[in-house]
């Protein structure tokens, strides 16, 4: 097994790739087919670019660049490591089945500003990227902070009241958050030195433990809030005003596993399991993940706008990731970054079809959607998949995760959230079942009793039924296709042992 | 020739100043190409006198040929290099942006606004690039008679408000006169490097004539650069000033007098001696004061100008705080901020003409859908808000970066929390302009009276978005704004550094 650092422009590329794509959608603003082609190229373009470094980390290296200074001392230092690859072959993915699901979506609504809806769907991917493959704080907050500003056009994209508002909301939260999240970077890095990530955390002995607790509140309060943790998730269900490919890619994928992704990088690179585990403050996130895993469930039961419950199941099922981080053991990490690809396949596919059903139906209420399974039998399929997915149902991808985090509550001895993630999965049930339930079952009542519409645009059903796939193959077979189990697994191992290079797993 | 570069640097404008009503009765094209010529020579200057200091240390300049301490020497170390370089290059721009407003005036009043703007340009690189203290008060009073003149000629209300800055401005270059005056009548000196050896004894057995000096010194530079409470003449001038100066004034001219403060307490004083501890303690708080009371002003405002004006107190203050932090890092945020708020606020006060050119408005309601028809300003204008808010990776950010690590050092939390509050208290007024511009549409009105003024701006709105020549310097400082940001550490290693006290401690 081959082993070393290797200089390498490709995660750079990838970064890269998509930000020349929105400069070329902002000019070739007279043509709207023009902008399409960027964005499929770009997309396709990244997904090549991530997919060939995977050899090369999977076999134990770790590609990286650092092209400049960014500030005094501090680099913009990328590395393409198991974690990082986890996130970037998930976004990357998707942002092709989310293009091409975006063309059908906006070819029925009004065509208005598609020059700023795809290049900031550009944007927001490359910020992503450098997410993704952030190697030190500094770095890690730049593409953080431009995923931020660049994911508000996206919300505000219908350009009305609730728009605006729900952008204003969006601002006031993930700017507040970024900020303190800016404090607590500024004191890491003051206090260590140094910025770069590290498995197994650089942080240990730098400061006192009082500063050492404050440091991880301020950095875990600027990536909850993206993550939804509770009460950090006001934003969430008022941003499911904008366009639902972005709900799907955005606020299922992307910009929420941001939060997560960078809970994994706090927890697992900066502090490391073992010095939370001396500070005692993981425990207390633990509490937090479970609250709102348990609350968010109850919430979602209650809405009749399905992109609403959507919204809070998400709340929900993020936290799972946050758990399973804040659990500290082998396990419970490895179930918490499987989870970022579990739960983003089942949630894409979910807000594709309610996309799906709104942009054929115009029906936004779960109450409306009685036996719409007799008109959209394709649709509600993957719909099913994806909801029982989500309630844990083995061979599909949500189990695998799901059963981690419970061995990882066990490796732990903290046999009590076994229980939230058993109460968690019936509420689940709960909210999602009765959809599923009444669409195959019931009768067909107003709207869908009068009209009869039919399946949506190929462009939007063909990707839904992909994810659905996906979701069902990644649940027989983790490993199939990028290796993502096999990623999760080194990526907890290295964490644990406090090396970036583990062998075989 | 080289060696004549600092003199050249002064006598250049300052000639073409003085020849430029004579000029304009001739030719006023020959007028502008002429100033254009000479701020161009101006800045090569500049450019050559700092690439001297750096690669060649400190130049000391003799005027005359007379030594110091009896005669004036013009010190072009790296900091009055970068300050000098700064001046000249955003006053030849601004000067090529000024040319549509000034299309319609005849040729005297053409000639007199070239020559006070040269004359202004003059007296602010005079100040920095001179040794001596006295010499310093000249040119001092050289750029505030030409900014009160170039103010007044903004119109009715510009005259009032210039006649305030006149009285309040004119105290303050008083009481710096009357510094100046204690300081020679203890010392005998007014050579810069003279006075700082002859005053440290004075100042460490805390001399009274010096404690008066420094008091003097420091409330007079205060009002001329509106440190917070004497800020009172600054939105007044800011807002009634033709279109065409602001962008110069509102982005050197303080920067300059904060200059001075920064020569005086770290290379005269020394930051250490007698009560200069205090007197910084209490410039820090004033900053932090008028940072938070400033912007909180700012959101108050409906006039865009006017916004930026009050927006400007609080930048200032950041660099005041900058000085009161006064550790390495408080210093390098404080210079780097001089450089990206002279960048951002001209860009900004550009980006306000512009607008106020194509469509006559400056109330941020009449904003709504400005963002189509000027797509180009508007971007710029995203671009500097971003900055404004400090957002990476744009200029405004990094500076903030810097300060937060300074007072992380010196453990002055108070300082972090205004810096963290003031950044969100800037995205508020400027994600309200940003709605406005990008998200509201413009409301049906009655159709406007047929005014001379309606009819020339009807015309205007058929042409391109603006005329190139105001086109081209938004967009180059624009381009600063994301340059200053991304090259920030090319900046701060290679002349900043060389820049501070010590030459970088």
């Amino acid at each position: 097994m081959g082993m070393g650092f290797l200089m390498d422009y490709r995660p750079l590329g990838a970064v890269l790739i998509s930000l020349v794509a929105a400069a070329l959608i902002i000019l070739s603003k007279q043509h709207p087919k023009l902008q399409q082609g960027w964005t499929i190229l770009a997309a396709v373009g990244k997904v090549v670019l991530v997919f060939s470094m995977l050899p090369e980390v999977l076999a134990g290296k770790i590609l990286e660049v650092e092209p400049f200074f960014i500030a005094e001392g501090i680099t913009l230092h990328l590395r393409a490591d198991t974690t990082g690859m986890i996130f970037a072959l998930l976004a990357s993915v998707l942002w092709v089945l989310t293009s091409f699901y975006s063309f059908g979506y906006l070819r029925k609504q009004e065509k208005t500003h598609q020059t700023g809806y795809y290049a900031s769907f550009a944007v927001c991917l490359s910020a992503t990227m450098g997410i993704a493959f952030a190697a030190n704080l500094l770095t890690f907050f730049v593409f953080y902070e431009i995923l931020t500003i660049a994911t508000y056009p996206l919300v505000v994209h219908n350009r009305d009241e609730e728009s605006i508002k729900a952008g204003r909301k969006y601002l006031v939260y993930t700017l507040v958050a970024g900020q303190l999240f800016l404090i607590g970077i500024v004191w890491a890095q003051f206090a260590a030195g140094t910025g770069d990530f590290r498995p197994g955390g650089f942080l240990a002995g730098t400061a006192p433990n009082g500063a050492l607790q404050l440091i991880f509140l301020l950095m875990i309060l600027g990536t909850a809030v993206k993550a939804g943790v509770m009460p950090l998730h006001g934003w969430l269900p008022a941003a499911m005003v904008a366009p639902t490919p972005v709900s799907a890619l955005l606020h299922a994928v992307a910009v929420v596993k941001a939060g997560a992704f960078g809970i994994i990088r706090i927890v697992g690179f900066v502090f490391g399991p073992q010095l939370l585990g001396e500070l005692g403050v993981a425990e207390v996130l633990a509490w937090f993940a479970a609250f709102t895993i348990i609350v968010s469930s109850l919430i979602a039961l209650g809405q009749d706008n399905l992109k609403r419950r959507l919204a809070f199941s998400t709340v929900g099922q993020l936290s799972y990731i946050v758990l399973g981080c804040s659990l500290l053991t082998p396990l419970g990490l490895l179930g918490g970054m499987y989870h970022i690809v579990a739960h983003a396949v089942m949630k894409i596919t979910l807000f594709f079809c309610a996309g799906a059903i709104y942009i054929t139906t115009h029906l936004t209420k779960v109450s409306q959607l009685k036996g719409i399974g007799r008109q959209m039998p394709y649709t509600m399929v993957a719909f099913t998949v994806g909801s029982l997915g989500i309630t844990g149902l083995p061979f599909i991808v949500g189990f695998i995760s799901k059963w981690n985090l419970a061995s990882g509550a066990v490796q732990g001895g903290q046999a009590f959230y076994l229980v939230v993630l058993v109460l968690s999965a019936l509420l689940s049930a709960a909210y999602f079942i009765p959809i599923v339930y009444a669409a195959f079952f019931q009768e067909p009542e107003g709207e869908l009793a009068e009209h009869y519409y039919g399946e949506a645009d190929k462009l939007m059903l063909v990707p839904l039924l992909l994810t659905a796939a996906v979701s069902v193959i990644l649940g027989v077979f983790p490993n199939a296709g990028a290796h993502l189990y096999d990623l999760a697994a080194m990526s907890a191992q290295s964490i644990v042992n406090g090396q970036f290079i583990v062998g075989g797993w | 020739m080289k060696e004549q570069l600092p003199a050249l640097l002064i006598v250049v404008p300052l000639v073409t100043a003085l020849l430029s009503p004579l000029v304009a009765y001739f030719s006023t094209r020959l007028l502008r190409g002429l100033h254009l010529t000479a701020l161009a020579t101006s800045f090569a200057c500049a450019v050559g006198t700092l690439i001297h200091a750096l690669t060649e240390g400190t130049w000391h300049y003799r005027f005359g040929d007379w030594a110091p301490p009896w005669g004036i020497e013009y010190v072009i170390d790296p900091l009055s290099g970068v300050m000098a370089v700064l001046i000249s290059l955003i006053s030849v721009l601004v000067l090529l942006y000024a040319g549509p407003f000034l299309a319609e005036e005849g040729w005297l009043k053409k000639g007199i606004y070239y020559a006070l703007y040269t004359l202004l340009t003059t007296g602010l690189l005079g100040m920095v690039i001179t040794g001596d203290v006295f010499n310093l008060y000249v040119f001092l009073e050289i750029s505030s008679l030409a900014a009160y003149a170039l103010i007044a000629s903004g119109g009715y209300k510009a005259t009032v408000a210039a006649f305030r800055y006149v009285l309040i401005g004119t105290i303050g270059a008083s009481l710096y006169l009357l510094g100046v005056g204690y300081l020679y009548a203890v010392t005998g000196s007014l050579n810069m490097a003279d006075l700082a050896e002859k005053l440290q004894p004075l100042l460490a057995a805390n001399s009274q004539a010096v404690l008066i000096a420094v008091l003097l010194i420091m409330v007079g530079m205060g009002i001329k650069m509106a440190l917070f409470p004497l800020h009172g003449w600054l939105p007044d001038a800011y807002t009634y000033t033709s279109p065409a100066a602001i962008p110069f004034i509102s982005g050197v001219m303080t920067k300059v007098m904060i200059y001075v403060l920064l020569r005086y307490c770290f290379f005269i004083f020394g930051a250490m001696n007698g009560v200069l501890p205090a007197v910084l303690e209490i410039v820090g708080w004033l900053a932090a004061a008028g940072i938070i009371l400033a912007s909180v002003m700012a959101i108050a405002q409906t006039d865009f100008r006017r916004m930026l004006a009050y927006s400007s107190v609080a930048q200032i203050g950041y660099i005041a705080l900058g000085m009161a932090i006064g550790n390495y890092y408080g210093l390098i945020g404080a210079v780097l901020h001089i450089l990206n708020h002279a960048v951002m606020k001209s860009c900004l006060f550009l980006v306000a003409g512009g607008v106020k050119w194509k469509t006559g408005e400056h109330a941020i309601a009449k904003y709504a859908e400005i963002s189509r028809r000027m797509p180009v300003t508007m971007g710029v204008f995203l671009l500097g808000a971003l900055s404004m808010i400090g957002i990476p990776p744009t200029a405004g950010f990094f500076s903030k970066w810097y300060l937060i690590l300074g007072a992380l050092d010196n453990q002055q939390w108070l300082y972090i929390v205004v810096i963290i509050v003031s950044s969100l208290l800037n995205a508020v007024y400027f994600f309200r302009v940003i709605e406005q511009a990008y998200l509201r549409k413009a409301e049906g009105e009655a159709k406007p009276e047929e005014t001379l003024a309606s009819v020339e701006i009807a015309i205007k709105n058929r042409g391109p978005e603006l005329p190139y020549v105001m086109l081209v310097p938004i967009v180059v400082l624009g381009a600063g704004i994301l340059l200053l940001g991304v090259c920030n550490n090319v900046i701060v290693t290679n002349i900043l550094h060389y820049a501070l006290p010590g030459g970088g401690l």
